[in-house]
């Protein structure tokens, strides 16, 4: 899903995560480049441009979009206009992992109330919100379509299925700590790196 | 033959290097199986059948969709000489069972089979998931073996579009996107429009929740979809065609790029198709979020890179659509039904079915039953027949209260009607209607206004704010419910709901707003009571509570609706 983005992250480290101006080399910048012209700077493709920068650079904000405005020419109001009368479309960063409980009705019928209360109670999250320490958002989906498995729930894209609050309030800890084991990797190994040199 | 394939060779070819092998296993590779771990089930059955060197013998194939999502992952072994045997539930260590026993040994793994004579299973008739479960949704070459694009090949070498248009109308499809508008007069609306820049879109905005019967056929038989338009657009004379896809879909937005790959490598998309003057382009477009788009205009709108608002009709997009020239919009389910009425004839098709709806419906059935999953079933069959037959009966010893169809647009059908005959017509004078093909199954621990409100707070936040009808009112609506369900309405409260029912149905610019009061209506007309209950005495909701200012707007809406019946 993010695809580009890790791509851009990988190749930039965490810089440019934090705000602030991107530096003149940032590597997302090419990538949005490569997408402008794989559609031939079109006006009508706006809303795939858009995808693009959501994938890129996580979420919409008002420097990036001035420049889709500028790349297509369309006016700044015609570009914010889109993109928010779709609702797939973010203008906050996400937190580190998000939690989607699909809101459709077969899972409204099977629960899906009780699975957000059940996130919201265990991890101070509101409906629609990103956690104070960037770890975790709570989102909710139109309906994902897997209404077989219903109550469902995404974490980081991936479905739980048939879901129960404690259930999911133990996936989004499973997924919390493999990210925070996989950082402590990294931080060891660049540890290691540097005792060898 | 003329062209750039010989069809009849590549699906003598498929089918030579398919018989090689002494046992297909099916393993249903769906995104709800999947969901469930079928990736972990085939890789323990891929281990074992390396394991013991069965290669030679075995052909392991991730199939679209078998139907019983509820009883997933589905896994099928199809042994030459010998009857299917169907395996539910199979995790991955079932799936060695089943590979150490069955592929190897020539043992079913009895205990976990699932008979194909199940009623799930018998009581289908598949036209559009025909080829579900069967065939490999990443190969051209699979659907081309199971018939595929012969259809297309026929219409384009052998049939006028005017012979084409005439077999869909008699075959008497009718749109599968809710309206049920006859997909046959639709084309040939098209084909009359005069333009050399015409266009069939593909509406695969599947914004129902709890429905995903377009989302299963773009995913697990992309070809069908894309055939289906290849021959809509030789019927009307079109030349290109979007696919307009929720970006919710991720995985059928991949499916259906590469299948559009395949299809032109193969050209059987592109330009002079079967060595004719035919030529036909498929794009894809991904929504991002937005109810109001399953509107044709608003659709329309979104493909142009726009706000998905809608416009009024006429005119219709037959006559101004996409950058202004003439433009049908059909339903996915409706045009995969098109390839098979092509190859199987318009009588066929029309023997399946009731006297004005004819052929089959998908529905996504899901809600408070045993068996949950997606069916194709003939129309005309009662409601009764899928719950307690094919659904399995309530979960749960509980009893059925209601089933909903049409979503947010819909009604319910409560169990006085259950013997109704599942149709466009009986539906619609139930004040519900067929829909895209969302079957949620409520039991009686379920609160009926309850379920109004939720599809009213699903209206209200999908509303596009074009027309205040549909913007105001749903609003205003949203509120009135919520102050129903939680105890701040009084006898007026509910005098006000149903007659903004009534000036948003008659009110709003498209279809969103003019059906948004259905569930409430029909809620209404079978529950009553329910709603009865929730009443307190006039006054109490001003006790410090909020919701003043909606009975004033109420209020006012109301003397609006008074003051048009007099003018009228």
């Amino acid at each position: 899903m993010s695809a580009l983005r890790a791509a851009a992250g990988a190749a930039s480290g965490t810089a440019g995560a934090a705000g602030g101006p991107p530096p003149a080399d940032d590597p997302r910048v090419a990538l949005l480049t490569t997408q402008l012209k794989k559609v031939r700077y079109r006006a009508d493709a706006l809303i795939d441009v858009l995808h693009a920068v959501q994938d890129i650079y996580g979420y919409l904000s008002p420097e990036v979009l001035t420049t889709v405005a500028d790349a297509l020419q369309l006016p700044p109001s015609r570009v914010l206009g889109v993109a928010t009368f779709y609702h797939l479309f973010s203008f906050e960063a996400r937190g580190d992992h998000t939690c989607t409980v699909c809101t459709g009705t077969a899972c409204f019928v099977k629960g899906a109330d009780a699975l957000m209360a059940g996130v919201t109670e265990a991890y101070g999250v509101a409906q629609g919100a990103t956690r104070e320490d960037g770890s975790l958002s709570l989102l909710e989906a139109r309906c994902i379509g897997s209404c077989g498995l219903a109550p469902v729930a995404l974490i980081d894209g991936a479905v739980v299925a048939k879901a129960t609050p404690d259930a999911l309030i133990a996936a989004i800890r499973t997924a919390m700590e493999a990210s925070e084991s996989a950082e402590d990797a990294v931080r060891e190994a660049a540890a290691g790196e540097g005792g060898a040199a | 033959m003329s062209g750039g394939v010989d069809l009849f060779d590549l699906a003598q070819k498929e089918r030579e290097e398919q018989a090689v092998y002494r046992r297909t296993v099916l393993c249903c590779g769906s995104t709800a199986c999947l969901s469930g771990g079928a990736q972990a089930t085939q890789d323990a059955i891929r281990d074992v059948v390396a394991e013991k060197g069965l290669e030679q013998d075995v052909r392991l194939v991730a199939t679209g969709c078998m139907g019983l999502c509820s009883r997933g992952p589905l896994v099928k072994v199809r042994s030459r000489g010998e009857d299917d045997v169907l395996y539910a539930d199979v995790d991955a260590d079932a799936g060695r069972r089943i590979a150490e026993q069955h592929l190897a040994a020539g043992q079913p793994v009895e205990e976990r089979t699932l008979s194909l004579e199940h009623p799930f299973f018998a009581r289908q008739v598949r036209v559009v998931l025909e080829n579900m479960g069967e065939i490999d949704p990443n190969r051209i070459e699979d659907y081309i073996a199971h018939g595929g694009y012969r259809a297309l090949r026929d219409a384009v070498s052998t049939m006028t579009p005017a012979g084409v248009i005439d077999v869909v109308q008699r075959s008497g499809l009718r749109g599968r996107g809710g309206g049920g508008y006859p997909a046959g007069s639709k084309w040939k609306l098209l084909n009359e429009a005069k333009s050399d820049q015409k266009t069939v879109i593909a509406n695969g905005d599947e914004g129902d929740p709890g429905a995903y019967m377009d989302r299963t056929v773009m995913e697990d038989d992309p070809h069908r979809v894309l055939e289906g338009m290849a021959i809509a657009a030789y019927a009307t004379g079109a030349i290109k065609g979007y696919i307009y896809v929720r970006a919710e879909y991720p995985v059928a937005v991949r499916r259906l790029e590469q299948a559009i790959r395949q299809a032109k490598r193969h050209k059987l998309l592109g330009k002079n198709l079967f060595g004719t003057d035919f030529s036909f382009d498929v794009e894809i477009r991904i929504g991002a979020g937005a109810f109001v788009c399953g509107e044709e205009t608003a659709l329309m709108a979104s493909i142009m890179g726009q706000r998905g608002t809608p416009v009024l009709r006429p005119p219709y997009p037959t006559e101004r659509g996409l950058w202004g020239h003439p433009s049908m919009i059909n339903n996915v389910e409706t045009l995969a039904n098109v390839p098979t009425i092509m190859r199987r004839g318009a009588d066929w098709f029309a023997n399946i079915g009731t006297e004005t709806s004819r052929g089959t419906k998908v529905f996504a059935l899901a809600g408070k039953l045993e068996n949950t999953g997606l069916i194709e079933v003939p129309m005309g069959i009662t409601l009764r027949e899928i719950i307690e037959e094919i659904g399995g009966g309530v979960a749960g010893a509980k009893a059925f209260k209601a089933a909903q169809t049409g979503g947010p647009s819909g009604g319910c059908i409560p169990l006085k009607h259950i013997d109704t005959p599942m149709d466009y017509d009986s539906l619609l004078a139930l004040g519900s209607i067929m829909g895209s093909g969302g079957l949620i199954v409520m039991d009686e621990d379920v609160a009926m206004p309850d379920v109004a409100r939720f599809f009213m707070r699903f209206c209200m936040d999908e509303s596009c704010g074009k027309c205040l009808p549909c913007r105001a009112g749903t609003y205003e609506m949203y509120e009135l419910l919520d102050a129903l369900v939680t105890g701040r309405g009084t006898a007026a409260t509910l005098v006000r709901l149903e007659t903004l029912c009534e000036v948003v149905r008659t009110n709003s610019l498209c279809g969103l707003g003019q059906t948004a009061p259905n569930p409430v209506l029909s809620t209404l007309h079978y529950f009553r009571p329910e709603y009865e209950a929730l009443l307190v005495p006039d006054g109490a909701h001003l006790a410090g509570l909020p919701g003043a200012h909606v009975a004033a707007a109420a209020e006012s809406a109301s003397a609006f609706a008074d003051g048009s019946e007099r003018s009228a």
